[in-house]
């Protein structure tokens, strides 16, 4: 078991040595089959997908170069004026091969069948192998782990060998599998062997095959790392290694400065958080003189609370950014610049959850810092709305599902902060299947849509694409919350806890964000399956369902979207998940760290009553889903006016202000643009100034006034002996006056 | 004879000697003029020597050792001004101001 153990992070390393140095010999990518690979023979990592072949035309200002990483927002206007629909027509009536399907956008190697020019040389792929097959393989040790910790309920510490060893300094590389590690697992292998599958389908016609598999089995080796690990080092070294990642597959599409901007953005964001978060690792190891978790959670209760706040919040820092919540949120939608697979993998269902991951292990930290989780809770809460409140209004598909997965993270933080930790955690699973469902479907209704992403364009999409409708549509009730799907009993069970744990305020607005996901959800289905095709009619004669090995991890993930409500939430607030998790924060619900007083909680109650309370809150929850659903259906389908009328009707005259706010993300990016780009610039002019003026000033004065006072010395050295002889005798005068008036 | 008037006597042969290492411009007669200053001050020392209770003749002593340093130091700038002299066909010290800046 130790051995399985190892190789779980050690297979994706391997397929990751394999795909770099030996995947490029594999793929053979013929030029002339590929829109946009134009250039040279070689199918070296620089030319791999060179968006060469773009008309001339409105796609150029789209395209317009934004290296800034802070993205400007477009105006309503400029995003209708630069949507990838204006000037549609002439483009694909430009496009070569295939009906021109694709538009010039994606001629950076996303597409499938139709981006293959027919009769052409088929691209042959085979780096792709040995990368999936040891992902497959370690899911299925994986699987093996987490049967042995959860119905063995074995805890399995490894240690590989000694890493560090610098006097009191030992840090040992050594993984330490729990049942928390082990629901972390569940997600982070099922997901990710699923993505890996699906790339294979969806990156078919991209040239970087290789390097995509390279990247993606890197990331899984990262994040293996950041889960199994079992100190905070290594925590801190997969965390990081995830952002590495994370940044490259971002950029995957270097060539689209869009994604080389939102690449380097995500990576800078990250830091600010990540800073936090090392800090607080250098202070756990001042305090306390030791990383492993196990010490360290022993010896937390010895220190005052002042510090004790101090490190919950530091390693809280590390959590908002790699989670995206706010005030770092920014730049997991921006984030969407990537490959889909990626959207999915990383930015909806493993990386983004290894804040929450990171909060509910340092569990019995923040127990013993109160101020700390209330911080959390707080931000939790204001995201979550945050959040939701700027999906409602988004139109490109892939911006609706990144800010609705901020918005579920922050409902996890919400948890983790009124201490429901283990609704937190069975969130997290669920939102895992069933986003990364949803970002899959999505991906697959770009694909089969022609590169299209502004859902404003699409439309009667299921009469094409059922099987990716089917799965979506489970995805969505399972987001929205409609009963017997994961995300209902998930989501509930984080609500009912708010309530019994006294935060009522929290309970109302946790509500208030349901009905909002419900309804921007179902918006997002209306739009885009339901009623007419709005895009060019080309595209519409083109529209075909995803290759096989894109539908099946949607089938797939489907079934534990369906299915892990049932089997691990039943009865709410006590099923399955709750006794597995038991061990971990055992000590933390014993602490009642989070209830109230006078609260439901703070009293022996503690069980779900089907016809009391509980069953209440439950029919709460799901009247209010539907009635978010139904909402929907009634502004996208029946009478798609009456959403404009119910602008207007917004008394003062707020509605359309309120609504461009949340077209632009409430400006928080503008804010940003402001404060940090242009007051770093600012900044940066001044500082040099500075450095120009007076530090270079004081330096080349010095010289100067050498220079000026030796200049004006020189013209004493005139060559006659007699100047000299006379300095010498005037000297000498000098001399003996002074000895004679003074010294005397 | 008091010490005085050997003082008055050493002191105007130093001034001499100064005045004419100052308004001469021929290098031998600069030479001459040191070698008044020296024993200016040989007298002086030899006098003092004499007036002054002294244990040990420390005067005599130090005017000796000068006469010694400066009868090397005019072999040696005597020959370094023939030196020039020959090379630059004249005494004139106006004519060295090779070295000016």
């Amino acid at each position: 078991m130790e051995l399985l153990i190892a190789l779980i992070p050690a297979l994706p390393l391997v397929g990751f040595l394999f795909a770099v140095i030996v995947g490029p010999r594999l793929d053979h990518v013929p030029t002339h089959a590929v829109h946009g690979g134009p250039e040279g023979p070689g199918d070296d990592a620089d030319d791999t997908h060179a968006p060469a072949h773009r008309p001339a035309g409105s796609r150029d200002a789209h395209d317009a170069p934004d290296d800034s990483g802070f993205r400007g927002v477009p105006s309503e206007e400029e995003q209708r004026a630069t949507s990838p629909h204006a000037g549609h027509a002439d483009d694909l009536a430009n496009a070569e091969g295939a009906g021109g399907v694709i538009p010039a956008e994606f001629d950076d190697g996303l597409g499938q069948s139709g981006h293959v020019a027919p009769g052409a040389e088929r691209p042959r792929y085979r780096s792709w192998i040995i990368p999936t097959a040891v992902v497959g393989l370690m899911w299925v040790f994986s699987m093996i782990v987490l049967a042995a910790v959860i119905f063995g309920g074995n805890e399995y510490e490894v240690t590989i060998y000694e890493w560090i060893a610098s006097g009191d300094f030992v840090i040992n590389i050594s993984f330490l599998v729990d049942s928390l590690t082990a629901m972390l697992l569940l997600v982070v292998s099922t997901v990710g062997f699923l993505v890996h599958i699906y790339s294979i389908g969806y990156m078919d016609g991209d040239r970087g095959f290789w390097r995509f598999f390279a990247y993606l089995n890197l990331f899984m080796f990262s994040m293996l790392l950041l889960i199994l690990g079992d100190n905070f080092l290594m925590l801190y070294v997969g965390w990081e290694a995830v952002g590495l990642c994370s940044y490259a597959l971002i950029g995957y599409w270097y060539k689209k400065p869009s994604a080389a901007g939102a690449a380097k953005k995500a990576f800078i964001v990250n830091r600010v958080g990540d800073f936090g978060f090392g800090l607080g690792i250098m202070m756990i190891w001042v305090n306390l003189g030791t990383l492993s978790f196990h010490e360290v959670f022993e010896r937390i209760g010895t220190l005052d609370e002042g510090t004790v706040t101090i490190i919950a919040l530091l390693l809280f820092a590390g959590a908002v950014g790699k989670s995206a919540q706010f005030p770092l949120h920014v730049w997991l939608p921006d984030a969407m610049e990537g490959p889909t697979p990626v959207s999915a993998l990383i930015h909806a269902a493993t990386m983004v959850n290894a804040g929450v991951y990171l909060v509910a292990r340092a569990n019995p930290i923040f127990i013993e810092a109160p101020t700390a989780m209330w911080v959390v809770a707080i931000i939790g809460v204001f995201t979550a709305i945050f959040a939701a409140a700027i999906a409602l209004t988004q139109n490109d598909i892939k911006k609706v599902l990144a800010y609705s997965t901020v918005s579920q993270l922050a409902y996890m933080f919400f948890a983790l902060g009124i201490g429901a930790w283990t609704a937190a955690i069975f969130h997290l699973v669920s939102h895992g299947f069933f986003k990364g469902l949803l970002f899959m479907g999505s991906g697959s209704v770009i694909h089969g849509a022609g590169g299209e992403q502004d859902m404003r364009y699409m439309g009667n999409l299921r009469a094409r694409m059922r099987w990716t409708y089917a799965t979506m549509v489970i995805g969505s009730l399972a987001l929205a919350g409609i009963p017997i799907f994961s995300g209902f009993f998930s989501k509930d069970e984080i609500l009912a806890e708010s309530f019994n744990r006294g935060y009522l305020v929290f309970y109302v607005v946790g509500t208030i964000v349901a009905f909002m996901t419900a309804f921007y959800t179902f918006r997002m289905i209306f739009m885009t399956f339901w009623g007419e095709w709005r895009g060019p009619r080309a595209v519409w004669d083109h529209i075909h369902e995803s290759a096989p090995t894109m539908v099946a991890p949607l089938v797939i993930l489907a079934i534990p979207t369906i299915g892990a409500g049932l089997v691990l939430g039943i009865p709410p607030e006590g099923g399955l998940i709750h006794g597995w998790l038991e061990e971990v924060f055992h000590a933390a619900e014993e602490a009642h760290a989070g209830v109230l007083p006078g609260s439901i909680a703070d009293g022996d109650h503690h069980g779900f009553e089907p016809f009391g309370l509980g069953g209440l809150l439950l029919l709460v929850g799901a009247a209010v889903a539907a009635a978010g659903v139904w909402l929907a259906h009634r502004w996208y389908v029946r009478q798609p006016e009456s959403a404009g009328r119910f602008v207007e009707r917004i008394p003062f005259g707020l509605g359309p202000g309120m609504y461009r706010a949340s077209v632009n993300r409430y400006y928080v990016d503008d804010i940003y643009q402001l404060v940090w780009s242009r007051g770093g610039v600012l900044l940066s002019n001044a500082l040099w100034w500075f450095d120009a003026k007076v530090i270079d000033g004081a330096v080349n004065g010095a010289g100067w006034l050498a220079g000026t006072v030796g200049g004006g010395l020189r013209k004493t050295q005139t060559g006659r002996v007699e100047n000299y002889g006379l300095g010498i005798a005037g000297g000498l005068a000098v001399v003996l006056i002074v000895l004679a008036t003074v010294v005397r | 004879m008091a010490l005085e008037g050997y003082l008055l006597v050493s002191a105007a042969l130093f001034g001499i000697g100064t005045f004419g290492f100052m308004a001469r411009r021929n290098a031998i007669l600069m030479l001459i003029s040191i070698e008044l200053m020296f024993n200016a001050v040989n007298l002086s020392l030899v006098a003092f020597n004499a007036f002054l209770p002294a244990d040990a003749n420390a005067g005599a002593v130090f005017s000796l050792m000068i006469m010694a340093v400066a009868a090397a130091e005019v072999t040696v700038g005597l020959a370094l001004v023939i030196a020039i002299i020959r090379t630059r066909q004249t005494a004139e010290v106006d004519q060295y101001s090779d070295l000016k800046e």
